[in-house]
């Protein structure tokens, strides 16, 4: 075993099934490191959650073990693994105030009722909720609720908290400042998180790490950066961010480069960079990110320069987002910054395209 | 108003049709609505009194209505409505000097109303004493006797005392749950003589003595409240020994074939008859009815039917055999002098003071 | 505030709204009508029947205001002008025949009025003065000076002899208002009886109801479905049918005895008496209610998510602890409603007690029936009714308090 930091939270060769016949979590491997924050991101259905009821303890692991801090947690019980959680809509009892909920998980733990009370008033400082101890959950707005289930998953100072789409029912702009205040508490507090979402942004924000679930099957983790300019293949550059697609055929491939036959086409070629290609000859699909377009490039700046026709423009600010046909394909968008040496197109006006070919990755069809 | 008018001529049309299209099919049928107790006993009226009767009467139908049970309680709240459509109800003859005293059924003279007897003695001559009330016409004569279970007591009881030896006769009895004939039976169980009884029980001492008695096999009891309870507790072997009226024994032994034997001792006769609610529909149809229902040969036409006593002096020479059993009826009849060597009647006056006062206590005693 | 116009806001908006209430009161108007007829004027006329007392001052009217003015308290009998009033109303009522109402009305007060009336009535119109002697000598109660302070005391418009008797008073010929004796008290043991009983029933029908609610919430849609179904199916079974076969099952002569007997858990002189007493009545109601407090447990257990109990697990309770700590106090709502529903009805439980009940499994409700339909004594059973309705008042305030009505819920 590797040494217990670097993999605090470790899956080994775990698999799980509900029914006997499928497979949700197909011989999983994950290390997580103490302090590290991680995001599991994925549609609905990818296995993410299921990872992390099993990590929780309300399901059982079909195969595998999964170690906490080196033990084995399989035959845990979840009331003995001591691991904060944030659920979905926040499962605040309703009975009790916000005081008693922070409370519970101390006063299950024995603790004297005076260390009880200066833990929950800290723990409401935390989440600026002062004086809010006495209200109900259902008096509280979304947001606050929100930072209770936060407290709450805290106070008791679990090794490790895991968060189980907790901003989903927050509308956007809270969305946005609850991001940045969970990212602040995991590194004041130096946690360990483990955060659930199917919202890529969110997980681009937050994450140290984020693991991509599909199929049951983690597809790529990487460091934001990394896994939004470096996709491994075409699921996670499809899942992450935007990209405009092209499927076509390897004509010519090097280790540095290839080109690349649009399919629909009659013999339009482009260069690309090959990730995750089979070989000349072999279906491949090139992922293209819209604001590494150039619309009308200088001559010699890109190697690929396409006729493009201006279907559609949406003013949003900073940028254009402009709507392109472009080899057979309608729905390609490019960003043009809201600059001056941008001139403004119309709908319409006919256009050259370019991109360079380190930002066209040929990745699996 | 134009409109009005003409919808209310469409109206009268609309009726008069379905008036007139009543008549054709069947000529002024008059709808005789007729309350009785249900079982066996509505279907002994039915052969005896409503067949005959709708038969020489095509245009009459009799419909039975089998809520007796709660007949005070419906008479009354009828008559507080404001609409009666009772024409004519079987009471028990406590129940119909209470309904009598609210005014709330017909007082009649009986030997204008009446057929007199086939030797022309009139009516009230006839029925004689069993006339306990001015708005009674009496009917039967029943009586609430013991019935017991020959295969579960190794001796059968003869008299009253020995419902009330716990040592000689081990089981459970059924007693009916009121004060009513309990009292009577207990104080003559304990000595007391039949004749001064009520005498007895018009003191205090008298009924804690009544009481007391009843104490002894209090625990053992097991009570009914609905007619058909003690025979199917007798049948069930969940009692041993059962307080019943005769008429059900009788269709329990003769008819079912239950191991039940009867026995006759300080049997309590009481009455059944009809009376007729003040307000109620087709008032000259009823006594038309009553007329027939009550001569006679009516009465003791019953007794083919169910072993009870026809009310009248005149019907008993007539009664003949059950007409489906063919047994011969008059050895079943409470009034048979083999039964009725020891017999109570029931009084009514000295119960109808003491029923409410009595009942609570006997409740209370229950309660204790 | 005004509107544009310098109508006062508040004005406006009332007017605004005029419509709209007038809209939503034409919708509720037939059920309104309704409760009314079927409801509130029941109940008021009960509350009425429990107090009213016109039959003596009607009938006996010349005799009634005499009375009252008449001063029993020196042992002395009523002057000559009130047995002459009281011949006259006789002879009125017995030509009217009314008269004998008023003989059963006080026989409810004093046994031996209902003949007194009965045997007076008939010859009144021939009695010659002096009336007082003329009445003595038809019979001596009329010469008994508490006779006349009955009539005395029961010749206003209104009584309080029928609450005085439903609550086991005892009520002197003068208006003395004392306890009953043991030998005749039966109301207020039967009203604590009442709620024993309907308390245990409550509870019974609460243990056996909570696990199947449970399993009923947290199964799957289509094991719910036929769950519910079975617990449905006695409200689907005439109630006659159900409580007769609980006699077949129950009786000593019956199939559990005979089990019993049978695997020699009992011996055939030992069988157990388990119907036509209190333990009838019990089981009986408790199954006949069970899915009262069924179908509101349900209900709310279906709106608690599951994560209620993953949370209180994961933050470090026991499962026993998660259950008694969060699953439990968020079931309240449900339990009050259910325990409500199924207090109140058994409370009022009439048929199945009369059945199976005996002598100890009886119900206060069984007495109001007796006393409707067999006594006709409706100015007790109106009474009883009354403190009936009163007491099941008094326990709702007092759930109000404690669990809050807002609490509950039916689903």
């Amino acid at each position: 075993m590797s040494e217990p930091d670097a993999s605090f939270v470790r899956f080994s060769e775990v698999q799980k099934s509900y029914d006997g016949e499928t497979l949700v979590v197909k011989n999983l491997n994950l290390d997580i490191a103490r302090g590290e924050f991680v995001t599991m991101l994925g549609p609905s259905g990818s296995g993410k959650t299921t990872c992390l009821m099993m990590l929780a303890g309300f399901e059982t692991a079909t195969h595998g073990e999964i170690y906490l801090d080196g033990q084995g947690i399989n035959n845990v019980a979840p009331h003995k693994r001591n691991i904060g959680m944030v659920f979905q809509n926040y499962a605040l009892f309703p009975h009790m105030t916000v005081a008693e909920n922070l409370a519970f998980p101390l006063e299950v733990r024995k603790q004297p009722k005076s260390e009880i009370d200066e833990r929950v008033s800290k723990a409401l400082d935390m989440v600026r909720l002062t004086g809010f101890g006495n209200r109900r959950p259902a008096q509280l707005s979304g947001g606050q609720q929100q930072r209770v289930a936060l407290a709450r998953a805290l106070v008791f100072e679990p090794k490790l908290v895991l968060l189980d789409e907790p901003l989903g029912a927050l509308d956007k702009n809270l969305r946005e400042e609850m991001q940045y205040e969970l990212k602040h508490i995991h590194e004041e507090l130096g946690l360990t998180m483990v955060f659930v979402t199917h919202d890529q942004s969110e997980a681009l924000t937050m994450s140290d790490r984020i693991a991509v679930f599909d199929d049951g099957v983690i597809q790529q983790i990487d460091s934001p950066d990394v896994l939004y300019e470096e996709p491994k293949n075409a699921f996670v550059a499809y899942f992450i961010g935007e990209n405009n697609r092209f499927t076509g055929v390897v004509k010519e491939l090097s280790d540095t480069e290839c080109s690349i036959e649009i399919d629909g086409t009659d013999g339009t070629v482009v260069k690309g960079i090959p990730i995750n290609v089979n070989g000349v000859g072999s279906k491949t699909t090139l992922s293209l990110r819209p604001e590494r377009v150039y619309i009308n490039p200088r001559e010699g700046v890109t190697p690929n320069v396409l006729d493009a026709k201006v279907l559609e423009l949406i003013y949003l600010g900073d940028h254009i987002r402009t709507r392109v046909s472009v080899a057979g394909n309608d729905e390609f968008i490019v960003k043009i910054p809201n600059s001056h040496e941008h001139s403004r197109l119309a709908r319409g006006d006919t256009v050259k395209v370019g991109w360079a070919s380190e930002d066209c990755r040929a990745l699996d069809a | 108003m134009k409109v009005s008018m003409k919808q209310s001529t469409l109206a009268i049309a609309a009726a008069a049709a379905i008036g007139f299209g009543g008549i054709g099919t069947a000529s002024a049928a008059t709808e005789l609505v007729i309350v009785s107790w249900g079982g066996a006993y509505t279907a002994s009226q039915q052969k005896a009194y409503h067949e005959p009767y709708m038969e020489a009467n095509p245009d009459v139908t009799i419909i039975n209505d089998d809520s007796a049970a709660e007949g005070v309680a419906k008479i009354r709240a009828m008559s507080e409505a404001g609409n009666v459509t009772w024409a004519l109800v079987d009471a028990v003859a406590s129940s119909a000097i209470t309904l009598c005293d609210e005014g709330l059924i017909e007082e009649i003279d009986h030997d204008a109303v009446l057929e007199p007897a086939p030797d022309g003695t009139p009516a009230s001559e006839d029925f004689g004493d069993l006339i306990v009330s001015p708005c009674f016409i009496p009917q039967i004569v029943y009586s609430t006797t013991f019935g017991y279970r020959e295969d579960l007591l190794s001796e059968a009881p003869t008299s009253i005392s020995d419902v009330f030896d716990m040592e000689k006769f081990p089981g459970k009895r059924s007693l009916e749950r009121k004060p009513i004939n309990n009292l009577e039976w207990a104080l003559i169980a304990d000595g007391v003589d039949p004749d001064n009884v009520y005498d007895v029980l018009d003191t205090d001492e008298g009924i804690d003595r009544a009481f007391a008695k009843l104490d002894a096999i209090k625990d053992q009891v097991v009570w009914w409240d609905k007619g058909a309870q003690p025979t199917q507790l007798l049948a069930d072997g969940e009692v041993v020994m059962a307080s019943a009226y005769n008429g059900r024994l009788f269709a329990a032994i003769e008819e079912e074939d239950q191991p039940i034997a009867m026995m006759w001792d300080w049997q309590v006769f009481d009455l059944d008859g009809w009376v007729i609610p003040v307000g109620g529909p087709h008032r000259e149809e009823v006594m038309k009815y009553l007329r027939f229902a009550t001569d006679t040969q009516r009465l003791a036409d019953q007794a083919k039917f169910i072993s009870y006593g026809p009310a009248r002096e005149s019907s008993a020479p007539l009664v003949g055999k059950h007409a489906e059993l063919g047994i011969e009826m008059a050895p079943h009849m409470p009034t048979n002098p083999e039964n009725a060597k020891n017999t109570l009647l029931f009084n009514y006056e000295w119960w109808a003071d003491r029923q409410d006062d009595l009942t609570e206590r006997f409740n209370a005693w229950l309660a204790q | 505030m005004t509107t544009a116009d310098g109508t006062p806001l508040k004005v406006s908006l009332a007017r605004a709204q005029r419509r709209l209430k007038f809209r939503a009161f034409y919708l509720v108007l037939p059920l309104f009508a309704f409760i009314l007829i079927t409801f509130f004027v029941p109940v008021f006329d009960m509350l009425f029947r429990s107090v009213e007392n016109q039959i003596v001052p009607q009938i006996l009217e010349k005799t009634a205001p005499l009375l009252l003015e008449w001063d029993d308290r020196d042992g002395e009998l009523p002057p000559e002008e009130v047995f002459a009033a009281a011949k006259a109303d006789f002879e009125k009522g017995y030509a009217e025949k009314t008269i004998l109402k008023v003989g059963r009305r006080m026989n409810y007060e004093e046994p031996g009025f209902s003949s007194l009336f009965r045997k007076t009535a008939r010859r009144a119109k021939n009695f010659e003065p002096p009336y007082k002697e003329a009445f003595i000598e038809r019979d001596d109660e009329w010469g008994e000076v508490d006779t006349w302070r009955y009539l005395k005391r029961e010749s206003g418009a209104f009584t309080i002899s029928y609450y005085l008797a439903a609550l086991d008073m005892s009520y002197g010929p003068s208006g003395e208002i004392g306890v009953k004796s043991d030998k005749r008290a039966i109301y207020i043991n039967l009203f604590q009886r009442t709620l024993m009983l309907s308390l245990l029933i409550t509870v019974l029908c609460f243990l056996l109801a909570y696990p199947i609610s449970y399993l009923l919430a947290t199964v799957s849609t289509k094991t719910s479905n036929l769950l519910l179904i079975l617990v449905l199916l006695p409200f689907w079974t005439s109630l006659l049918v159900r409580t007769s076969a609980w006699i077949a099952l129950l009786q000593q002569e019956g199939v559990i005895n005979d089990l019993l007997v049978g695997i020699g858990l009992i011996s055939d002189d030992g069988r157990l008496a388990m119907i036509h007493n209190a333990t009838g009545t019990v089981i009986a109601m408790t199954h006949i209610l069970l899915p009262f407090m069924v179908l509101p447990l349900y209900s709310v257990m279906k709106t608690i998510p599951p994560t209620y109990m993953r949370a209180a697990k994961n933050l470090g309770a026991t499962p026993t602890k998660a259950f008694i700590r969060v699953y439990f106090p968020n079931t309240i709502s449900g339990i009050g409603a259910g325990g409500i529903l199924v207090f109140i009805i058994s409370i009022g439980y009439y048929i199945t007690p009369a059945l199976v009940g005996g002598v100890d499994g009886t119900l206060i409700s069984n007495f109001i029936a007796y006393h409707i339909s067999q006594s006709l004594n409706w100015g007790l059973a109106a009474a009883l009714g009354v403190i009936l309705l009163g007491l099941v008042l008094v326990l709702y305030y007092f759930y109000d308090k404690v669990v809050g009505i807002d609490n509950m819920k039916l689903g």
